[in-house]
């Protein structure tokens, strides 16, 4: 306990700075995850060879690598420069899209091919079948999958300490220089996370799987 | 399946469709473009940021470092298969002393991030008393902890989707409760679940990147090492981009045996896996 209330200033800043690349990323993988499960849906073939590239590639690629091009091989690219916590959000925002657009697109297929069928029957084009009367109803049944998504997005926040951002995962170097224990200091950590994932987002995810439970 | 979702096109759509293709081949083509351009006009393309792998030597420590996170894959991935399947079994058992603590530990080790994990094998314990943890153990035990109890989840979602005629004929020709778990419904789950599980073993290839911040010896530490020689011109972009070579080549290496062995399976049994599907 007094490793906490010591170095509570430590973990407040972490977990702020946590907080902060946590929302900021999920909003844009989720603008962007959409965007590209749109595209892999599209009737256009480039449309959708480009979407699933895009996927294939980045999923393939650890979350450390991405990380450590937009920290470290990025500035070398002369172009305008961006803070360590900007090119952590950017990371973090390609990695989850692909996995946002995974799970959107899954849940496109669970909506009922005569919901698609009908939209086409009378006259709506792609765009609207697909932003009027499949999406409404397919991220209804991808709350679930999402929320998974949004949690391990929560939890690999922490890699973005390696690369020079003060979050909760980097509080571990900073108790480390104060020379405070750290195993208690990361047990913390840990815990706070424990709580964060088990006590707010896990019963957040139930609440809304029920509440906007589709029947079919 | 997405085809349902537009007509078949007709003389119009189909015009349109040209111009959605172009478009979307010279975005695609003019963002690769730009990225490239940028790496050429920085100077990542010249000689000198690559001589450094030219170097025999370099290229041998390259190959010990992949030899390292194949190393580190291979005993996670094993360990968290072992202990997803132990996991799921206590999860199943009916008694109440067994069932509860394993259900604790997979909700726990979920919800811990793995980086977290690595960090208090690596440097939580020692300072506390524990010897002789090496990057290596930090990465595997923090790899079959969180891995484990992933897969515990998938297994007992794959045994809890069979049929119930499954378990029932099981036990009516005699067969105890263990037996029907191991010889029954647990093949039947893992082919079921093989396309999750295999997904979860690329998921493990690719953490065992995060070694890189506890210090383990593999393939992004040694990236970033050459990436910070000066005398090379420190080939950042250079470095990580074999880096990225090498991880995506794995990736897409594991998953292609794992559709192969699945394609090798699922021509066996079409039945249970239409079954499958349907529960599932």
């Amino acid at each position: 306990m007094n490793v906490l209330i010591d170095n509570s200033q430590v973990f407040l800043d972490g977990f702020k700075n946590t907080g902060i690349l946590f929302i900021f990323s999920a909003v844009f993988s989720l603008i962007l995850g959409t965007i590209v499960a749109g595209m892999r849906v599209s009737p256009a073939p480039a449309m959708r060879a480009a979407g699933t590239f895009y996927v294939n590639a980045v999923r393939n690629t650890p979350l450390t690598l991405i990380l450590a091009f937009f920290a470290l091989g990025y500035p070398k690219l002369g172009l305008p420069e961006i803070s360590f916590m900007n090119a952590a959000v950017i990371g973090l925002s390609l990695y989850t899209a692909t996995y946002v657009s995974e799970a959107i697109r899954s849940g496109i297929n669970t909506v009922s091919v005569g919901q698609s069928e009908a939209a086409r029957a009378i006259g709506l084009p792609f765009m609207q079948t697909l932003s009027l009367i499949v999406l409404p109803q397919a991220f209804r049944s991808v709350v679930p999958p999402l929320f998974s998504v949004f949690i391990a997005l929560l939890k690999n926040t922490t890699v973005a300490a390696g690369f020079s951002v003060i979050e909760a995962g980097s509080i571990r170097s900073t108790l480390s220089d104060r020379g405070e224990p750290l195993l208690p200091g990361l047990l913390w950590v840990a815990l706070i996370f424990v709580v964060l994932v088990l006590g707010i987002l896990s019963p957040l995810q139930r609440y809304l799987e029920k509440k906007w439970r589709v029947a079919r | 399946m997405s085809a349902v979702l537009f007509d078949v096109p007709g003389p119009k759509a189909r015009t349109r469709n040209v111009y959605l293709n172009i478009i979307t081949v010279i975005v695609v083509v003019g963002v690769i473009g730009f990225i490239l351009f940028r790496f050429y006009e920085s100077g990542q393309f010249t000689a000198k940021k690559w001589e450094i792998f030219s170097f025999p030597k370099v290229q041998q420590t390259f190959l010990a470092a992949i030899g390292a996170t194949l190393k580190a894959f291979g005993v996670a991935a094993i360990g968290s298969l072992v202990l997803g399947v132990l996991l799921a079994f206590g999860r199943l058992t009916d008694s109440k002393w067994v069932s509860r603590p394993c259900y604790w530990f997979t909700e726990l080790f979920r919800a811990v991030p793995l980086l977290i994990l690595m960090m208090i094998m690596y440097y939580g314990l020692p300072s506390a008393g524990v010897k002789g943890i090496t990057p290596f153990i930090a990465v595997v035990v923090g790899l079959v902890l969180y891995n484990g109890s992933v897969l515990a989840e998938v297994f007992r979602a794959g045994i809890e989707s069979l049929p119930k005629g499954q378990r029932e004929a099981g036990l009516a020709v005699g067969l105890t409760k263990g037996q029907v778990l191991r010889s029954i419904l647990l093949p039947q789950a893992v082919r079921a679940m093989l396309p999750v599980i295999i997904a979860q073993l690329v998921v493990i290839m690719k953490d065992t990147a995060l070694g890189f911040l506890i210090t383990y010896d593999e393939i992004m530490k040694y990236a970033n090492f050459l990436g910070s020689q000066g005398q090379y011109g420190s080939p950042v972009v250079p470095a990580l981009m074999v880096a990225a070579v090498l991880y995506v080549g794995m990736c897409l290496i594991l998953s292609g045996l794992a559709k192969y062995t699945e394609s090798k399976m699922s021509s066996r049994v079409k039945v249970v896996k239409a079954k499958a599907g349907v529960a599932g």
